[in-house]
């Protein structure tokens, strides 16, 4: 096992210092040099990375956008304002900062998706997909509270109906909702406490995070087959394999980033937001940023408010059962031919929810919301339990290195993969 | 299989292409915007004149708190013409010492002046309607300058045959409901443009929202000028990364 012994000592006498009394060189070497990573990943295991760059990107513009950010709702609005028009380098710190979420949850659903076609979150990584939905969690709230900050129309009023949820509640709901506004509707000390929280949140995710990328390097990576490595042949380490591949994917990613910042800046925003908050004037309709659009298709597809809150909630709470929910061996839905299948229509369902949250409930929209909402708890709740006693998986291959390498060229190749395994 | 995906994939993006256009709002006209495009960039004439349209006639009612005069700068005005046109003003001083408030002439860094002190006073004088600020209302709109576009041209002497008009209400084809009102405020002739540009209705409404466009996004040519650069450096770096990521990988098979 060559690439999992570490390096005892290092050239560098300050390092080697540092290092005796605090191994955090070792740790580092060990886990994000020499760790062994399976040796097939496609580019879709670029996505935990470029998560993580975006929680970096989000907690730097946010730190120096609260340097010039007024949490008063007579000022925030103007401040924002402010921001984009007289600090400098302010403008480029807002959209980056607000498009910035659309990214890390463009990233971060991609990431989910990921994991569920390839069966990431079944036995040994249940508390690794469990740490993941609860970064989710955490970001939907902390997406939701940041976009209060600019106290506009939008922000005002989607404050408002996400806050009215609470109401839902049997008996408590109105006591629970006026402690969490601070007063008696959306105000000046519900925009105070918001800020504080969306301050606060996001480094709650970055330990969470580290908790994350703690139970991944305990069980290891998943892999497109989903089969645990057997042997060095089946892995190779992280530096420089898949340190340059990220490097690449996080250049790409970027690339794409950038250009929605620099150029179609306000494309995924909503225009009523660049409308100050006015309590007296309900826009013509309330609608969440398209990341949140299939959970309130959901809620809507109910016409009970409780319910519709309930399953809203239990939407994301089916993201955490999803390891006891799928009762097969079997990982990878490569194998899979059945759970394939419902695996593409769950994404499309997901982005039909997705287009019904951004229509007034109304006509077909109101069918397709519910249809939609059967077949997403279906899909958890039968599909999932039942696929796993009846389906017919395909054989599995009996190591990565046979199925990549194929098995003529596998000695060949360990010889050639040799000198990289010290760089 | 992977033709079912891309069909499935392929239904919702035309779905939702089909939907888009299903709102109330009718939709503007598009119109051809300098400021537009990757490369877009705002027509510093256009801009004065749109001021000056802006001064002269919106100005009565409308005001743009959110800039200063020093802003105008954006625009292409010198510190000498930033003065004058701030000393044009008289605003309210700081309490002296005795505590009396004084007007003095405006500075660069005040506000530009509202032409109302507050929002009531604003309504007393419109028949009850608010005027909007104008600070943020080409980005504060969907279709932003073709919508402001097509409403300062979209005023008809006279409903269509069947539509109730309430009183005091003006007919306007881009605005929602096509109840508005304000009156028309603009028509041929209706300022004298210093650089002898004819001012017709068009030109005056298009003058008027790249005045207006700037002013919600006067930072929109630093963005198109950096965003070139940061992509340009960005592919050269992705193709370079990709050059090393390639290198690595061809010393094993995979």
């Amino acid at each position: 096992m060559a690439h999992t012994k570490a390096p005892s000592a290092f050239k560098n006498p300050l390092i080697r210092w540092v290092d005796d009394r605090l191994p955090i060189f070792t740790m580092i070497s060990k886990e994000y040099g020499v760790f062994p990573t399976p040796r097939n990943f496609n580019y879709l295991w670029n996505f935990g990375a470029l998560a993580l760059v975006m929680l970096v990107i989000m907690i730097i513009t946010g730190v120096f956008l609260a340097m010039q950010y007024t949490p008063n709702a007579d000022l925030a609005f103007d401040s924002v304002d402010r921001i984009t028009r007289d600090v400098n380098g302010g403008w480029l710190l807002r959209t980056l900062h607000s498009n910035g979420s659309s990214m890390f949850f463009l990233v971060v659903y991609i990431h989910i998706f990921r994991g569920m076609y390839y069966g990431s979150y079944k036995r040994p990584r249940e508390l690794l997909w469990l740490f993941g939905a609860v970064i989710y969690l955490l970001m939907m709230a902390t997406a939701f509270l940041g976009y209060t900050l600019p106290w506009g129309q939008m922000s005002f009023w989607g404050a408002t109906v996400i806050t009215n949820f609470f109401t839902a509640l049997p008996i408590v709901g109105k006591a629970i909702t006026t402690w969490l506004w601070g007063g008696f509707a959306v105000a000046n000390p519900t925009l105070n406490r918001f800020f504080a929280l969306h301050y606060l949140l996001p480094f709650v995710i970055a330990a969470v995070v580290f908790l994350h990328v703690w139970a991944l390097h305990v069980t290891g990576s998943n892999n497109p087959l989903g089969i645990e490595p057997k042997s060095d042949k089946d892995t190779l380490p992280f530096h420089p394999y898949y340190t340059m591949k990220d490097m690449f994917g996080v250049s790409v990613f970027l690339l794409i980033y950038a250009v929605i910042v620099f150029y179609v800046p306000d494309y995924l925003g909503d225009p009523d937001n660049y409308v100050k908050a006015n309590p007296l004037v309900t826009p013509s309709s309330i609608e969440p940023e398209w990341y949140f659009l299939p959970f309130y298709a959901i809620l809507r597809s109910v016409p009970n408010k409780l319910l519709g809150v309930i399953l809203m909630f239990g939407a994301v709470v089916m993201i955490f059962l999803m390891p006891w929910l799928d009762t097969s061996k079997v990982r990878s839905a490569k194998f899979r031919p059945w759970y394939q299948w419902c695996f593409w229509f769950f994404v499309f369902d997901s982005l039909l929810l997705g287009l019904v949250g951004s229509q007034h409930p109304e006509g077909i929209w109101i069918l397709l919301g519910r249809v939609g909402t059967l077949y997403y708890f279906g899909f958890f709740l039968v599909l999932l339990p039942f696929l796993g006693w009846f389906e017919k998986t395909l054989p599995l291959p009996a190591s990565i290195a046979e199925s990549v390498l194929g098995g003529g060229k596998l000695a060949g190749s360990t010889v050639a993969a040799k000198p990289m395994e010290k760089a | 299989m992977s033709s079912f995906r891309a069909f499935l994939m392929g239904g919702a993006l035309a779905l939702a292409a089909v939907t888009a256009s299903a709102q109330e709002m009718p939709v503007p006209a598009k119109q051809d915007w300098g400021f537009y495009g990757p490369f877009g960039t705002y027509d510093r004439a256009a801009l004065q004149r749109g001021f000056q349209v802006y001064r002269e006639v919106c100005a009565a009612c409308h005001s743009m708190n959110l800039l200063a005069y020093h802003d105008l700068s954006g625009i292409g005005y010198g510190d000498a013409e930033i003065k004058a046109i701030a000393a044009s003003v008289s605003v309210p001083d700081d309490p002296d010492d005795t505590g009396e408030v004084k007007d003095r002439p405006g500075r660069p860094s005040d506000r530009f002046k509202a032409p109302f002190a507050n929002e009531k006073a604003a309504q007393a004088a419109n028949n009850g309607a608010l005027p909007k600020d104008l600070s943020l209302i080409v980005r504060g709109r969907e279709y932003g300058p073709d919508y402001i576009f097509a409403l300062l041209t979209g005023f008809k002497d006279t409903p269509p045959a069947g539509m109730k008009m309430a009183k005091g209400m003006n007919y306007n084809e881009a605005f929602p409901g096509h109840q508005i009102a304000m009156p028309p405020p603009l028509s041929d002739d209706r300022v004298t443009y210093a650089d002898g540009t004819k001012a017709n209705l068009a030109q005056e409404a298009h003058d008027v929202v790249t005045f207006l466009s700037w002013a919600s996004d006067p930072h929109l040519e630093d963005r198109h000028r950096l965003g070139a650069r940061v992509i340009i450096f960005l592919a050269a770096f992705s193709g370079v990364m990709y050059g090393v990521k390639r290198k690595v990988w061809s010393k094993i098979d995979h």
